[in-house]
């Protein structure tokens, strides 16, 4: 029988469709990969009995003769920090450990309305703070690639790093992902599959365990643009429950699909090259836009001035949110709470946090409450929004010349588990070109351009407001053209 | 200007007063979730996954709130901002799950506003005074905590916690405890004609924060202490006698007013330190990321100002130039909302039954009803039921009244049988010979059996001595056995006495 691991989103979903295998048959064999792969850590925990009864309920919803939905009989990986009824919501952290939602998140929900089953809650950077997953309190996520004769692990870039080593190892199809500043457009790039975050408000946020609110999107982690796209369209649509979600029709991305960007051009941002980049990644910046121009497209270069501010922007405006956002685990009425013999009240929150946050969320938090503290509230945070005004601005003005940004999606490929967590700024360079997008609110792909070393390496494409659509069609024509089809050699 | 006073050891002392009111919205559901907001309920029965701050969760604005607050902002002649947000301010308590409160530092719902108190010589407000009103802002409330229930834990009710306060922020315009006194009450009347707030201060639907500093009059603001949660007009005004006084003690002692939190004591009527400045909170205020500003449209605008009530000053305005009421009548008649309401009610249907103008049976309507109606309620006590008193009812008496059928004795005793029994009015007075005489013939024959009786006093009488009239009109009377007319007794004896 063939291996239905080897198949992705659309595969599947047209194989359930016209019975070639049933929803049931993909269900047991994901389920019997992710059991397989512990090694990798992708998963804190898995659901092998939810991908099933999803499964089953899509095959007899087909003999029922029953119109399926767009997931029909795809078992996915969901990041934990969507909140998921019945089963533990942890963000990968200690303080939520064993914390188990009496809801369901509204983006896992349409998922499951859609006939995605779940394979188990995909491990991440502690509250998405991290750019290796290795900040998560349930260990580190290696990536299933390997630098070219070398045993080192390596990052599978993070925060959604169970998410990308799961798609990339082939123990899921697909997974969801979360993008504040980066987090599904470079754990997309290390490892060689496709990341979208849409337009900021495409995705409703409820449910979802809050990092930095403005930032915070959802997006979909798979192997092909055609699967990003068939599952950021189950993901999409208002929601009355989030006040910043937005009330737009989600078009048919799938069915738009169009690789032919003849009349399209294609901006390259000049100060995207910048210092400490790899130099195989602006190889692979040259390649892109040659395939972007065989698609049709013209070149252009445009300028974002304000780009080299972005991430110190980024850096005050996500901690200043963090800090508040997580003032809520406090030990009074879920998760850890850690009582000390006759403390009070001041002394349980302090010991709460102290043992429930990771080092990773306290820096950030206290980062956060620094930049909002009088007297240094106007320096930090009021600076760092006219900054963010201002890189929005740019690309406004950008996006009057061309109709599509091509860009790395990161200055270096992935680097071995270790190498950068005692130097958090190295840390954070990592998204220095996804995080401009994210303080826009624009929609943003990684897609595979090609293999360095061993490793896999990614390029991104960054639309305008609401127009994933144009994204998602450059991001095609990339594939097309990459013709990218490395799969990482099973060790685990 | 009001002339109160401290007197200190070293001369006088003005008062400077603000005051920032908590009114709690009246609204089906809290600001930013669905939960109700009934009060009583039983602990954390109406607590919604918003409200306890479960992770994911997002606060959603309840329109209704943000109507009644731009309603309560028109009613004190306040700008409208079309354009506010909502920030969140930080700090840790049990009774805030989020960990911040929702509020409005930066850009509030309404801006500078007034209200008018008026003169009330007796309370020592001379004249009328226009009091500033600097905003009102909309935030949430917090939950309450129970340390009595369990000797080494606290209890957490989060029934309370999100429901939509407005904090109606004065200027330090007030200068006196009568001031401040006679602003929470015209700012309670103006909340619960607008319908935005029950201005219930027991439930806590309504308590003040006070701002009291002292300074010579004339000279520079002083330092102010805040007395948080003060939760009735009476304590408020014992806040600032207290307050005040104790600061001119400190100043003249030699000391310095430090910028504090205060609590009352309404056990002692004092108030003592919170906390002072130095230990205030950094609450670091910034605008709400879940939320969208909050942008008010043409259109929602004018369905607030459109469905705004006659408000108090208006109300009473017309009632004395309209109605011919007394300035006095006008006041206490549109002082609470219960009381125009049951005025208005019986003047419509006293005005239909009798078939006059409003303004024609109004002052009659207004006697009744504030002194008259009142006074037969209060010595009947429980034997009365207030269900008895409908406008029919009352509206009856009147117009038997009107028509000079009964007099004013027998309309009350008419009232104390309707309020005991609920019968009609025109039964009683018939069953029960509650009607006067107005037949001419039966007063003048006893008008004259009378004058032929006391031809004395007669003589006297038309010697000069005027005052013996009311004797006549009491000889008849009596005669009648107090059931005749009096206009018509009084017309006959002055015809016949010459």
């Amino acid at each position: 029988m063939t291996d239905l691991t080897q198949f992705g989103v659309k595969d599947i979903r047209d194989g359930v469709r016209d019975g070639s295998f049933t929803a049931r048959e993909v269900a047991e064999s994901f389920n019997a990969v992710v059991a397989d792969a512990a090694a990798l850590n992708a998963f804190i925990v898995t659901t092998p009995d939810h991908a099933i009864a999803a499964a089953d309920k899509v095959d007899a919803a087909r003999a029922a003769g029953e119109t399926l939905g767009a997931m029909a009989g795809v078992p996915i990986g969901m990041k934990d920090l969507f909140a998921t009824h019945g089963v533990q919501t942890t963000a990968a952290s200690h303080i939520l450990e064993g914390f188990i939602p009496r809801y369901e998140s509204t983006v896992s929900q349409k998922l499951w309305d859609a006939g995605a089953g779940m394979l188990g809650k995909l491990n991440l950077d502690q509250f998405a703070m991290g750019s290796s997953n290795e900040t998560s309190h349930f260990g580190n996520v290696a990536s299933p690639w390997r630098k070219s004769g070398s045993n080192q692990p390596m990052s599978p870039g993070g925060s959604s790093g169970g998410s990308s080593s799961a798609v990339a190892a082939r123990i899921a199809p697909a997974a969801t992902g979360t993008d504040t500043g980066g987090s599904i457009r470079q754990p997309a790039a290390f490892t060689g599959i496709c990341g979208i975050k849409p337009t900021y408000g495409r995705c409703s946020r409820w449910g979802i365990v809050a990092f930095a609110s403005s930032l915070d999107q959802a997006g979909s982690m798979a192997r092909s643009v055609e699967d990003c796209a068939i599952m950021l369209g189950a993901m999409s649509g208002f929601d009355p429950k989030d006040s910043t979600s937005l009330q737009m029709d989600v078009p048919d991305w799938e069915g738009a699909l169009n690789a032919d960007l003849r009349g399209k051009k294609v901006g390259i941002p000049r100060e995207y090259r910048m210092e400490g980049t790899d130099q195989a990644i602006l190889d692979s910046w040259e390649q892109g836009k040659a395939w972007l121009r065989d698609a049709g497209a013209e070149i252009v270069d445009v300028s974002l001035p304000h780009t080299k501010y972005a991430l110190p922007a980024y850096y005050i405006v996500a901690p200043a949110e963090a800090s508040s956002n997580l003032a809520r685990y406090d030990g009074v009425r879920y998760g850890l709470r850690d009582l000390p013999d006759g403390s009070g009240l001041q002394d349980m929150y302090a010991s709460t946090r102290a043992a429930g946050f990771g080092d990773e969320v306290k820096r950030r938090i206290l980062i956060g409450t620094y930049v909002l503290s009088a007297g240094f509230y106007d320096a930090y945070y009021t600076q760092a929004q006219k900054v963010r005004a201002l890189v929005a601005r740019d690309f406004e003005r950008a996006f009057q010349e061309c109709d599509v940004i091509l860009a790395p999606t990161t200055p270096t490929a992935s680097f071995p588990l270790g190498e950068n967590v005692d130097d958090p700024l190295a840390m954070y360079l990592n998204d220095v070109f996804a995080v401009p997008a994210s303080l826009a609110g624009l929609p943003a792909m990684s897609v595979p351009a090609t293999i360095n070393a061993g490793l896999p390496l990614g390029l991104q494409l960054v639309g305008r407001p609401f127009d994933e659509q144009g994204v998602l069609n450059a991001g095609l024509a990339i594939q097309q053209r990459a013709g990218f089809k490395a799969v990482p050699e099973k060790w685990w | 200007m009001t002339n109160y006073r401290i007197q200190g050891a070293t001369g006088e002392w003005e008062v400077v007063i603000g005051l920032e009111v908590h009114a709690q919205v009246t609204s089906q559901s809290k600001l930013f979730s669905g939960a109700s907001t009934t009060f009583g309920a039983e602990p954390n029965a109406q607590v919604s996954l918003v409200d306890a701050a479960m992770p994911g969760m997002l606060p959603v604005p309840n329109r209704e709130c943000i109507r009644q607050a731009v309603r309560t902002g028109m009613a004190i002649d306040a700008e409208i901002n079309a354009w506010s947000r909502f920030d969140r301010k930080n700090y840790f308590y049990a009774d805030l799950p989020q960990g911040y409160q929702i509020s409005q530092l930066y850009h509030p719902i309404v801006g500078e506003g007034q209200l008018l108190i008026e003169a009330d010589e007796k309370a020592g407000i001379p004249e009328d005074k226009i009091i500033g009103i600097e905003r009102i802002h909309v935030e949430q409330d917090a939950g309450k905590l129970m340390h009595d229930q369990h000797p080494t834990m606290s209890y957490v009710d989060l029934n309370r916690c999100g429901v939509a306060l407005m904090e109606i922020v004065s200027k330090p315009d007030m200068r006196s405890p009568a001031e401040a006194g006679a602003y929470v009450r015209k700012l309670r009347a103006i909340l619960r004609y607008v319908g935005s707030c029950d201005g219930n201060m027991e439930e806590g639907s309504m308590r003040a924060d006070v701002n009291v500093s002292v300074r010579r009059p004339g000279e520079e603001f002083g330092t102010r202490t805040e007395t948080k949660n003060v939760n009735s007009v009476r304590f408020v005004m014992q806040v600032i006698e207290y307050e005040a006084n104790r600061q001119v003690d400190v100043i003249e002692s030699g000391g310095r007013i430090v910028q504090e939190t205060r609590l009352f004591d309404p056990g002692t009527g004092t108030t003592r330190t919170m906390r002072s400045k130095e230990d205030a909170h950094d609450y670091r205020y910034f605008p709400d990321p879940d939320l969208l500003p909050l942008v008010l449209e043409e259109g929602f605008l004018a369905d607030c100002r459109a469905s705004l009530p006659e408000l108090p000053d208006a109300k009473r305005r017309r009632y004395v130039e309209v109605l011919g009421l007394t300035p006095y009548n006008a006041r206490e008649l549109t002082a609470e909302v219960e009381t125009f309401a049951r005025f208005e009610t019986l003047l419509a249907e006293t005005a239909k039954v009798i078939g006059k103008g409003e303004a024609a049976v109004a002052t009659q309507v207004a006697n009744w009803s504030l002194s008259v109606a009142p006074g037969v309620m209060k010595a009947l006590g429980d034997e009365a039921d207030p269900a008895n008193a409908t406008a029919a009812a009352q509206a009856s008496i009147l117009a038997m009244q009107d028509k000079g059928e009964i007099s004013g004795g027998q309309a009350k005793e008419i009232f104390e049988i309707v309020l005991k029994t609920g019968r009609d009015p025109a039964e009683i007075a018939d069953a029960e010979g509650l009607k006067q005489v107005s037949d001419t013939g039966a007063i003048e024959a006893a008008v004259d059996a009378i004058i032929a009786a006391n031809a004395d006093k007669v003589e006297q009488y038309r010697g000069g001595k005027e005052a013996l009239f009311g004797f006549f009109v009491g000889q008849t009377m009596k005669a009648m056995q107090g059931k005749a007319n009096p206009g018509v007794v009084n017309q006959l004896l002055k015809d016949k006495l010459g």
